[in-house]
């Protein structure tokens, strides 16, 4: 049997209209769950991409995995808040430990981030392929994520009446709290990320701020797992601030924009993947880089533009 | 009249090499001074002691006669230009407002009365016509007059700056020593590193020669004599007052 590489014809009826309209429950949900999952994590990717700290979410996101792990070995449930737990002290732990191995010896920061994130992720590999045969937990699950199962969750209801599937009203809450912490500190993240010294002398504490981000990066992680797992999270950390950047020079249109792009790298990703029948989490990656690619050109030629005008 | 500024046996030690030693230094108000010496000589290090931005080996900072987080709030701070990204998607207002930030406090947001003091900030180093302009789309002098009406929001009596004429124009380098003398006479104190020997005498009302130790320090006419420029920068003063005389003549021709 050999593998070929087909692209199936796109038949508008069955990539676009069969989906909302045949089964229109499961598609909400998940595109849903895709939407929250690129804005939350887009909005906290702006600020680590503005203070060049990108890698940080990488590294930050392969290194919750012992501590997802553990917490789920402990407690031997699916239980959501000892996981989160579990994942943030392992997320904290990590940056800690980055940089302490670069302070206190002659390894680079950048290193430093590969050795201790390379460490812990291969210590949760170990973990789940060690005990995969007797947990409910599956390694590709936490490594690429199925939000496709996110319609199958149980609901969450409030007085009767169903809200909706327990992953997808956990990231909407996760958003809110992302949100409100965002309008309540902006200023002091504004300021600790652009001048962190001047911060530091007006008594805004760049430290303590670096180490609140972290945590809400690490919780923000954490709740996306299910739907796009370790190695993907990255990219919904990544391209929508990138992509954000590229199109304003405006700090707060770029945060406006984010709702839209997350939007389209939602709806783009599930339809893809409808249309290829493939992962969505996977589409929606390449769907976000299609659509930073298209941010780029327009930029390019709106940087021509305004140079022929002078 | 306390001294605005006091240090003691001010000691401070990157990787076992000591950049400060026991560095003895008092500031009165009103004044601007300079302060001077060869590159690695601590200046920069000298003030970010001062702001408690680094920890001490030894001794200690006094601003105002008292110690601690509370007097350094009573300090204003410009750090160098180019420690800051100005590609960050802000604008000029935007830079200025950070320096009423301190006095705000946590969960507080700028109002208007903010938003009106720093316009006037950017008034005073007349860039008022760029507050809406994206930082990333000003000139390197134009940055650093930002930087200059930041630390005027932030309504301190003392500042430290951080070698404010890198990398400007001749016609910003003026604009801002005007400014600096602006704010003395309004009772502000001024301490400024300074790396260009050739304009230093002309700026500064005192010196201070820095080269791990206090070199010397006072009014300007006592402390710039070639014999403490020597001290400070030693064998390198050769080469030096040769550039600067070579600038000198390229300024007046």
């Amino acid at each position: 049997m050999s593998a070929r590489l087909e692209i199936p014809a796109f038949d508008w009826l069955r990539v676009v209209v069969e989906p909302w309209a045949l089964y229109p429950e499961t598609t909400i949900w998940i595109v849903l769950m895709g939407w929250l999952v690129s804005l939350v994590c887009g909005a906290v990717g702006l600020f680590l991409i503005l203070r060049r700290m990108a890698m940080t979410g990488d590294a930050i996101s392969h290194s919750v995995l012992p501590g997802l792990v553990l917490a789920f070995l402990w407690t031997a449930s699916r239980a959501t808040l000892p996981m989160m737990l579990g994942a943030l002290i392992a997320g904290v732990l990590s940056v800690i430990l980055i940089e302490w191995i670069h302070r206190s010896s002659r390894v680079k920061p950048d290193a430093a981030m590969g050795i201790v994130f390379s460490l812990f992720f291969a210590v949760g590999v170990i973990l789940v392929t060690a005990y995969a045969d007797h947990i409910d937990l599956d390694a590709d699950c936490v490594l690429y994520g199925e939000i496709a199962y996110v319609p199958l969750e149980p609901m969450w209801a409030l007085a009767g009446i169903e809200l909706g599937p327990a992953p997808v009203m956990r990231m909407a809450m996760v958003g809110l709290i992302v949100a409100g912490l965002g309008f309540l500190f902006f200023k002091e993240l504004i300021t600790t990320s652009f001048d962190p010294v001047l911060a530091a002398s007006l008594g805004l504490s760049p430290k303590a701020f670096h180490y609140g981000l972290m945590i809400v990066l690490s919780v923000v992680i954490v709740s996306s797992f299910e739907a796009v797992g370790a190695i993907l999270v990255v990219a919904m950390l990544i391209f929508p601030g990138a992509t954000a950047l590229l199109l304003t020079h405006r700090l707060r249109l770029a945060l406006a924009l984010l709702p839209m792009i997350a939007a389209l790298h939602s709806l783009l990703g599930y339809h893809l993947a409808v249309w290829f029948d493939v992962t969505v989490a996977g589409s929606m990656a390449v769907a976000a880089g299609g659509l930073l690619a298209i941010a780029w050109a327009v930029y390019c030629i709106w940087a021509r533009v305004a140079r022929s005008s002078h | 009249m306390k001294p605005v500024l006091e240090t003691h046996d001010l000691t401070v030690i990157y990787s076992r090499k000591p950049v400060l030693y026991g560095v003895d230094l008092t500031v009165h108000a009103g004044s601007i001074v300079g302060l001077l010496g060869p590159n690695g000589a601590g200046k920069s290090t000298f003030i970010k002691a001062c702001m408690g931005l680094i920890p001490l080996e030894s001794g200690w900072v006094e601003l105002f006669g008292q110690r601690g987080r509370k007097a350094i709030r009573r300090a204003g701070y410009v750090p160098q230009r180019e420690s800051v990204d100005w590609d960050f998607p802000v604008n000029a207002l935007d830079v200025v407002l950070m320096g009423r930030y301190g006095k705000l406090g946590l969960f507080r947001r700028p109002g208007k009365a903010d938003r009106e003091m720093a316009m006037d900030c950017l008034r005073m180093v007349n860039m008022e016509a760029y507050a809406d302009r994206q930082i990333a789309a000003l000139s390197g002098g134009q940055q650093q007059r930002i930087f200059l009406a930041r630390a005027l929001a932030q309504e301190t009596d003392l500042y430290f700056l951080d070698e404010p004429f890198v990398g400007v124009d001749a016609a910003t380098e003026a604009a801002i020593i005007t400014i600096l003398r602006k704010m003395r006479d309004q009772g502000k104190t001024l301490i400024v590193v300074h790396h260009d020997l050739t304009t230093a005498a002309q700026y500064f009302d005192q010196l201070v020669l820095l080269n791990m130790r206090v070199i010397a320090s006072g009014p300007t006419q006592e402390v710039f004599t070639e014999e403490n420029l020597h001290r400070a920068y030693g064998g390198r003063l050769t080469l030096l007052t040769q550039a600067a005389s070579e600038r000198i003549q390229q300024r007046s021709s």
